[in-house]
């Protein structure tokens, strides 16, 4: 899967973030945007630690203590449910099931062809709007069943188009 | 008369957000001009007189912080603005962020210059990736209009603002362990002392305050600390952004003076509108997740630090999560609770290990399985959490619990004879992974 980023970008993302030491979250935050399946691969967390001076272990202490890092591949399109409390008692316990029927996949789980990940998050911040999802940085909320479907036949089509 | 005060969301909405020329026609950096004449200890006294207080959750006295780290004669100093704001039902900071950009900048900036800081932070929590590029231009216009940057305003005082990134951590909203993430690291809190005034970000003396503490700074410094203290109450100065969510009709986010009652605040037609469906409400929840849970006895306290404080509440972060009689208290704390077992940091057994008993007895009570043992456990548990954890999460983790452990004891009993009030215990099927 490394294969999908070439080291040269790698580098230049370290290049343009700057390789001193606080920035190791942006610059890992940044491969995982690039990596076109939201990870951050081991042979990368390699060349970062080497350009930034530290040990490998300090790269994945960070990698694993924060919740949007992830060291496997996931779907191309990361679909993050909030259940917050205040998204929990809007009911985002129906949202995740809207998600999973529709998808066919548990939660955590991708589905077959790559294209979606199913995970819970935090909240971030639209709880006006519950029971919502994040998508990338897309927010969706007030979820119904209609709305569901709506939002992931959008996602399909424009991964479509973009082949 | 309204009961909206819009002292610092007044331009939310009404300008474009990184447009100097719009801040400054509806009066943006005439704080920044007035301080930049008057002496840094004059400005902390201003700071004082308002009665602000952090704005974050702990509703420190800003004032007293500030002259704290005034007295230390060590330099650099470093201003760090808390943005990552994480606490569930929270989102005034993301409006400040996003609406008006420009009225944070000044208020770091205010406070740089007291200090004689020449770098202020501002660290943005992951989940608010899509506002960071924004503020970003807001940071690079007021440069270019000579707000910010090298000798501000044609002054010999210089001043540059770094925005550094979350990736998705809880634990980063305590302030020291938000340093140790702006340094690259993992947000794991520190131990104190030292105090972060003495030895904070990058070792050096640093300044912490929230957005909205920061938003306020100008409006303190236009109109006078007296004058901002008199929109509150005696011991809160000034306004609050409130963030209403849950079962209630108007959800969102509002600005109201201090003194209020958590009745106007819930019922009031301008803003909660009472509950969202025919169901009357039963409780609801301030401060976010870490704060106490409030009763419908409790609903003429005035909203303000002290009163609150009084009857076991608190402002906290200025959430307000309302649940209506449809909600079972179990279910709901389990919620919260599973929430604390996933942001705990691991670092103390306390919290790690206890969060995740609590949830295991309170999963009994939902079975129908729990006994009047279990109840006082419960007590037992979140008593030793709050004295026991070694930082303000895990000490505030059971906050909830204990407040509707006391109020709500017949829902708990109920559950003991095996009846769910309701009716959400024993039919719901678990809904997948822990």
């Amino acid at each position: 899967m490394s294969g999908e980023l070439k080291k040269e970008q790698v580098l230049a993302i370290i290049k343009n973030k700057g390789n001193a030491k606080e920035k190791l979250l942006s610059i890992l935050l940044a491969i995982q945007e690039a990596s076109g399946w939201n990870y951050v691969d081991k042979e990368w967390a390699k060349l970062v630690a080497t350009e930034l001076e530290i040990p490998l272990t300090k790269v994945y202490d960070v990698l694993t203590f924060y919740a949007m890092f992830s060291t496997e591949p996931r779907g191309k399109y990361v679909i993050e449910i909030c259940k917050s409390a205040p998204c929990h008692v809007a009911k985002a316990d129906s949202a995740v099931q809207m998600f999973t029927e529709e998808l066919g996949i548990k939660m955590g789980e991708t589905t077959a062809n790559n294209l979606f990940t199913l995970q819970y998050t935090s909240c971030f911040g639209a709880c006006d709007l519950a029971p919502v999802v994040k998508i990338g940085e897309k927010v969706y909320g007030h979820l119904t069943r209609e709305k569901v479907a709506e939002i992931i036949k959008t996602y399909r089509e424009g991964s479509r188009c973009l082949k | 008369m309204s009961k909206i005060m819009p002292l610092i969301s007044a331009n939310c909405g009404k300008i474009s957000p990184a447009s100097v020329e719009d801040y400054v026609r509806a009066g943006g950096f005439s704080g920044l001009q007035k301080a930049l004449k008057m002496p840094p200890t004059q400005i902390i006294n201003e700071v004082k007189k308002a009665k602000l207080r952090g704005r974050g959750g702990a509703g420190y006295p800003a004032g007293s912080k500030w002259q704290q780290l005034y007295e230390i004669k060590h330099f650099p100093k470093y201003i760090v603005c808390n943005a990552d704001e994480g606490e569930p039902g929270t989102f005034k900071d993301k409006l400040l962020l996003e609406k008006d950009p420009l009225r944070v900048i000044e208020g770091m900036t205010i406070a740089g210059y007291v200090f004689n800081a020449h770098d202020g932070y501002i660290y943005i929590r992951g989940e608010y990736a899509a506002l960071q590029d924004d503020f970003q231009a807001a940071i690079d216009s007021a440069v270019r209009a000579g707000y910010l940057g090298d000798k501000i305003l044609g002054t010999d005082y210089s001043y540059h603002l770094h925005i550094m990134t979350g990736a998705g951590a809880y634990v980063c909203g305590e302030n020291s362990a938000m340093l140790n993430s702006i340094e690259g690291k993992v947000g794991r809190p520190r131990v104190k002392p030292p105090h972060l005034a003495e030895v904070g970000l990058f070792q050096q003396p640093t300044l912490v305050n929230n957005v909205e503490s920061f938003a306020n700074i100008p409006t303190i410094m236009q109109i006078g600390g007296e004058k901002y203290l008199s929109y509150g109450t005696v011991d809160s100065g000034g306004t609050k952004l409130i963030c209403l969510s849950g079962n209630v009709a108007n959800p969102g986010v509002y600005e109201v003076p201090f003194g209020l009652t958590l009745r106007d605040l819930i019922y009031d037609e301008e803003l909660g509108g009472g509950p969202s469906g025919q169901k009357k409400i039963k409780f609801f929840h301030l401060g976010g997740q870490s704060g106490p849970c409030g009763f419908l006895s409790q609903l003429d306290t005035p909203y303000c630090y002290q009163a609150l404080r009084d009857k076991g509440l608190s402002v906290g972060s200025g959430a307000i999560v309302v649940m209506d009689e449809s909600v079972c208290v179990i279910d709901y704390l389990k919620a919260v609770t599973e929430f604390f077992i996933h942001e705990s940091c691991g670092k103390c057994t306390p919290c790690r290990e206890g969060n995740k008993q609590i949830y295991a007895l309170l999963d009994k009570f939902a079975q129908g399985t729990a006994s009047k043992e279990d109840y006082a456990l419960l007590q037992r548990l979140s008593t030793l959490l709050a004295k026991a954890s070694f930082c303000g999460l895990g000490q505030a983790a059971a906050t909830a619990l204990s407040t509707c452990l006391k109020n709500l004891q017949a829902e708990f009993d109920a559950h003991i004879e095996g009846r769910c009030p309701a009716g959400v215990c024993f039919t719901k099927q678990e809904s997948g992974e822990q």
